[in-house]
């Protein structure tokens, strides 16, 4: 199995208003493919360590590959380009664009990352609408559509890029259980049909437990995985 | 490619808010316009005062003044003229001697073969009276090759009711002052009787009339030809008492006139040094325009920061989630330069255009003026200069009001953001 994810040693603290360890000697490896979700209750540094994973929190010890290639000590820049090329984010909140339609929403980072021509870019979004039932709703504005299809097409702006691992951080924390359900089945059926890797956040163990593997924290360690 | 998604970006900001963005962008208008309206005038009415002097103002006066001799007899005698001896003498008088320039024609040809310069006109200028009855008018009474004057000095412009021309065909013409046909009630056609300096009296017939808009020149002065002043004067054709000069290079006005007063040990005066006010006041009025139109360039700058300033504030997922996505600081701070230089730019435009219609409306409006008889209107300067220096305003004070909450906006730690919803 090809390795996607690997986490040396790592430890983070927090200074303010006193030094604290919250995360204590992390490791672990994740590969291609696999539907990885964290568990723990709030507090244990579940989302602190998913946002180091992100390449978007920089303030930690230790060391980070994804795709092999090591990440710790990238400058801001190159960590950006890491993102907007092999990361893909879905959040509790959809955060989408609210003045740009749905369609715009999704096309953004395949533009920012400018690997194809704009009519290509736009093709792909549509698919990945259909895939995921939106098609209909491309041109309406992001604040016109309900909270789940919110849900689905700020999946369809993780998958713009195809990147190599969709991170997730309560990407179901805001939806009612039908739509909640619904976004679990459709990022079970990306690790399936496109071998996508998943990362994902959750407190909720129904979730978690239908995944391929659970790490589970507390205080700020891996108690298992 | 990439610059195209972030001024999508920056454009979609601007046209969610049209209402607050065209705020800031009139604020810029404003500012642009009144530039270019200020300035437009202001170097229209510099360019006329200026030329109410300047331009009729010889670049160099060559001349002869009574003066004491420098040199003292007692300076020249071998026995106490030793510089070892102090000498003092009390009551020095000028020397007698003639207003004639000596080897005028002589000056006059080195001028015109000089490189430097465009043009001479050689002058004589006697005192006359103007006599209507027993009345006697002081006057000055100037001989000209009048259509080389107006030619190098634009005496043209301000000749009334009659052409340059006349005087150059009529031997015993004369351009009076507008002041002196006032006082004497003559008008062109008439005939006017001056008494010369030696007490003969000379009639002359009134071809035009000049009106400088400076009352102590109309008041006194008047033009004829070089020969009738010559004879008023009771002299020669060889007497002059004026050369005048007119070079290409105002600027070498003044080294140049040195330069005569060495050569030809005679008087000399350059514009610069007989006009230096008139420098004073155009950089005084150009330096008040720049002030008026950069202060309100830079309240329409702080309108601008303001505005983004609230922008960023409002848009902080926006920007998190553009960052999350792969957009870098430098990406996020260009979206709100792009959208400050956007509302700079469009504001600018409009703001040229506004001003350049104005100022057509001001060019258009009637201006009399007693100073300038040929003119009607208002005078304004149509420079393209100062649309691009607008132009170029506009953009660096909206550029340095958008980098200040742009690079706020760079700095902005998406982590924070979406872990804080």
């Amino acid at each position: 199995m090809e390795e996607i994810i690997k986490v040396k040693s790592v430890n983070k603290y927090f200074h303010d208003p006193m030094t604290l360890q919250v995360l204590k000697n992390i490791n672990f490896t994740m590969n291609k493919g696999e539907f990885v979700s964290i568990m723990g209750k709030s507090g244990c540094g579940k989302s602190t360590l998913l946002y180091i994973l992100s390449t978007m929190d920089t303030d930690y010890e230790g060391e980070l590959y994804i795709n092999k290639r090591k990440i710790t000590g990238l400058s801001s820049n190159e960590l950006a380009v890491v993102r907007n090329e092999h990361i893909g984010f879905v959040f509790q909140f959809h955060y989408l664009l609210p003045e740009f339609s749905v369609l715009d929403n999704v096309m953004l980072p395949a533009l920012k990352l400018g690997a194809k021509s704009k009519q290509e870019i736009e093709h792909d979004a549509m698919n990945k609408l259909k895939m995921l039932d939106i098609n209909e709703q491309a041109l309406k504005k992001a604040t016109q559509i309900s909270g789940g299809q919110k849900q689905r097409v700020a999946i369809a702006r993780a998958l713009i890029n195809n990147p190599s691992i969709i991170m997730g951080d309560e990407p179901t924390g805001n939806l009612d259980s039908k739509n909640a359900d619904l976004v679990f089945n459709i990022l079970k059926e990306l690790t399936q049909s496109m071998e996508m890797s998943m990362l994902i956040v959750t407190h909720d163990s129904d979730f978690a437990n239908k995944t391929d593997r659970v790490i589970t924290m507390a205080d700020g360690e891996i108690i298992s995985q | 490619m990439k610059s195209g998604v972030l001024l999508k970006i920056a454009k979609t900001h601007l046209l969610a808010r049209k209402k607050q963005s065209a705020i800031a962008a009139l604020g810029v208008t404003f500012g642009i316009g009144t530039f270019i309206i200020l300035v437009s005038f202001m170097t229209g009415l510099n360019g006329l005062l200026d030329g109410l002097i300047l331009n009729r103002t010889p670049h160099i006066r060559v001349y002869n003044q009574i003066e004491p001799s420098k040199k003292q007899p007692i300076e020249l005698s071998s026995t106490y003229g030793d510089s070892n001896i102090m000498h003092e003498i009390l009551s020095i008088k000028p020397k007698k001697s003639q207003s004639n320039i000596r080897n005028n024609r002589g000056i006059i040809n080195a001028l015109l073969s000089d490189s430097r310069v465009k043009g001479v006109t050689p002058q004589v200028s006697t005192r006359v009276f103007y006599k209507s009855g027993s009345v006697l008018l002081n006057g000055n009474l100037i001989g000209a090759d009048i259509l080389k004057e107006s030619e190098l000095f634009n005496i043209d412009q301000y000749i009334m009711q009659g052409s340059p021309r006349d005087l150059d065909n009529n031997s015993n013409g004369v351009i009076l002052g507008a002041g002196v046909a006032k006082k004497l009630s003559l008008k062109v056609g008439d005939f006017v009787p001056m008494v010369t300096s030696n007490g003969s009296i000379i009639r002359l017939k009134i071809v035009a009339l000049f009106q400088s808009g400076l009352a102590d020149v109309d008041n006194f002065q008047s033009y004829t030809n070089l020969k009738t002043a010559q004879k008023a004067a009771g002299e020669s054709a060889a007497y002059l008492t004026d050369i005048n000069v007119k070079l290409y290079d105002l600027e070498l006005a003044k080294a140049m006139s040195d330069e005569l007063v060495r050569l030809f040990n005679i008087q000399a005066v350059d514009i610069k040094t007989a006009n230096a006010q008139f420098e004073t006041g155009t950089s005084i009025r150009n330096l008040i325009t720049y002030a008026v139109s950069v202060t309100l360039l830079v309240v329409a700058g702080f309108g601008i920061y303001n505005i983004l300033n609230m922008l960023i504030y409002e848009k902080m997922s926006d920007i998190a989630i553009l960052k999350a996505t792969g957009f870098s600081g430098g990406d996020v701070q260009r979206i709100f330069i792009y959208q400050a230089m956007l509302i700079g730019i469009i504001g600018g435009l409009i703001g040229l255009i506004l001003g350049f219609l104005v100022s057509v409306l001001i060019s258009k409006a009637p201006f009399e003026t007693a100073a300038l008889p040929t003119i009607k209107t208002f005078p304004v300067n149509f420079n393209p200069l100062y649309y691009i220096i607008g132009t170029v305003f506009a953009i660096i004070t909206t550029f340095f009001a958008g980098f200040l909450p742009a690079r706020k906006a760079s700095k902005i730690d998406p982590v924070e953001i979406i872990r804080g919803q």
